[in-house]
């Protein structure tokens, strides 16, 4: 359950964000949290709307991008589609991959008023 | 305070002293921040960070942030690792579900370990300090981290149990994260390699159903030998799937209550505590004369 922690950075950047652009309230945060990152996304809001109260960020949108998994097949030396870690290479079955997409996990907007 | 397991990071005890950690200890905003103008207004319609309107407000300022959610723990990784490597101390963050016989483990390793190199310990768990007292046993210092319902060590937490440690030169530093395959995966602590435990009384597709932590480990030791005889659990199956997810793993099988394996593991330990440390030190009974 390491979304409190991340729920709680998210609120900690629309924070510092908002105060060092003079803002006095933030409505919308946009996320890119990849489909690889290992985070439950109704958790991450659950724990956002509980740790955002009386925060300048109560009340916020939370808005989230889900960048697909993607790796790098070593025997193809292609990158290919991943769905899951785990998963074989959809060309040649091979499990030699390296992940190389769908990891993001970071704030990359923020609205503030 | 999340309600669906309990877990939040707060009330975090260094050996039993409350500490005022995690949210207080925050690392500045490093991105480049940037202003984007906002989009008009239409007619009392906003239209905000991506393209989400609330009607009847005024648009506010959209910030480009472009910052990693663990940007403030990374940057206190960064610090710890800086001082592992001015000390010359190989740092391991030691990670598996409970019950995988983590603490037997270090116990054995330490006593083994300690008549070569400085060793210390850092002990996570949520609640107790039988883990620290368990290593403070044998000799060896440990500071015991109580994450009250945080599920995991976090890089700021360890930066603060540092300030109770020395580490000397060539000297190994163990992690015992809090018994949890999910959330430490995600956090570096500044350790030079995560291991993973895993015993034979799990399932061999461990490593299957906890894909980030397998894939986060740089060796994964395969615990209980011993218990073979007694079990169906197919070793190599075990070792296959670890590689599915993580193809540069390593692996090596042990028991930490017989001492079979151990060799294997002292020396892959004694390699990296040889290369972390200043021109590489050799352990204290081959440097004698």
């Amino acid at each position: 359950m390491h979304e409190m922690s991340l729920a709680e950075s998210i609120i900690q950047i629309a924070e510092d964000t908002a105060r060092s652009n003079g803002g006095a309230r933030v409505s919308v945060v946009l996320l890119e949290v990849g489909r690889l990152a290992g985070v439950e996304l109704d958790a991450l809001r659950f724990c956002f709307d509980a740790a955002s109260r009386s925060s300048l960020a109560d009340g916020a949108t939370l808005v989230i991008e889900q960048p697909d998994g993607s790796a790098w097949c070593m025997p193809c030396s292609v990158s290919v589609p991943l769905a899951n870690l785990g998963d074989p290479c959809p060309r040649c079955g091979s499990y030699q991959l390296q992940v190389t997409g769908g990891t993001e996990l970071r704030v990359r907007e923020v609205e503030i008023h | 305070m999340c309600t669906t397991c309990g877990c939040g990071t707060d009330h975090v005890h260094i050996d039993g002293v409350g500490q005022p950690l995690a949210r207080g200890s925050r690392a500045p905003l490093t991105g480049v921040e940037q202003f984007v103008p906002a989009p008009p207004a239409i007619e009392g319609l906003a239209i905000g960070a991506a393209g989400v309107h609330a009607h009847g407000t005024t648009a506010g300022r959209i910030v480009q942030v472009e910052r990693d959610l663990l940007a403030a723990n990374d940057s206190w990784a960064r610090r710890n690792r800086e001082r592992f490597a001015a000390d010359g101390t190989l740092c391991l963050n030691l990670v598996s579900s409970p019950g995988s016989g983590k603490t037997t483990l270090l116990v054995r390793t330490v006593a083994a370990l300690a008549p070569r190199r400085p060793v210390s310990v850092i002990e996570g768990d949520q609640q107790t300090s039988n883990d620290a007292d368990r290593i403070r046993a044998t000799g060896v210092p440990a500071v015991q981290v109580n994450t009250g319902k945080g599920c995991h060590l976090e890089a700021p937490m360890v930066a603060k149990a540092l300030e109770k440690l020395e580490l000397g030169p060539g000297g190994v530093l163990f992690v015992e994260n809090v018994g949890n395959l999910v959330c430490p995966a995600l956090f570096d602590l500044g350790e030079a390699h995560k291991v993973a435990i895993l015993s034979v009384t799990e399932g061999e597709d461990k490593p299957l159903k906890y894909p980030d932590m397998f894939r986060a480990a740089d060796l994964v030791l395969i615990n209980k030998i011993d218990l073979l005889p007694y079990l169906d659990f197919d070793v190599d199956l075990c070792e296959a799937n670890a590689r599915r997810v993580n193809p540069s793993v390593e692996v090596l099988r042990v028991s930490a209550r017989s001492g079979e394996g151990f060799d294997a593991w002292l020396a892959w330990l004694e390699r990296r505590a040889v290369a972390a440390s200043p021109a590489g030190t050799t352990a204290r009974d081959e440097a004698r004369p």
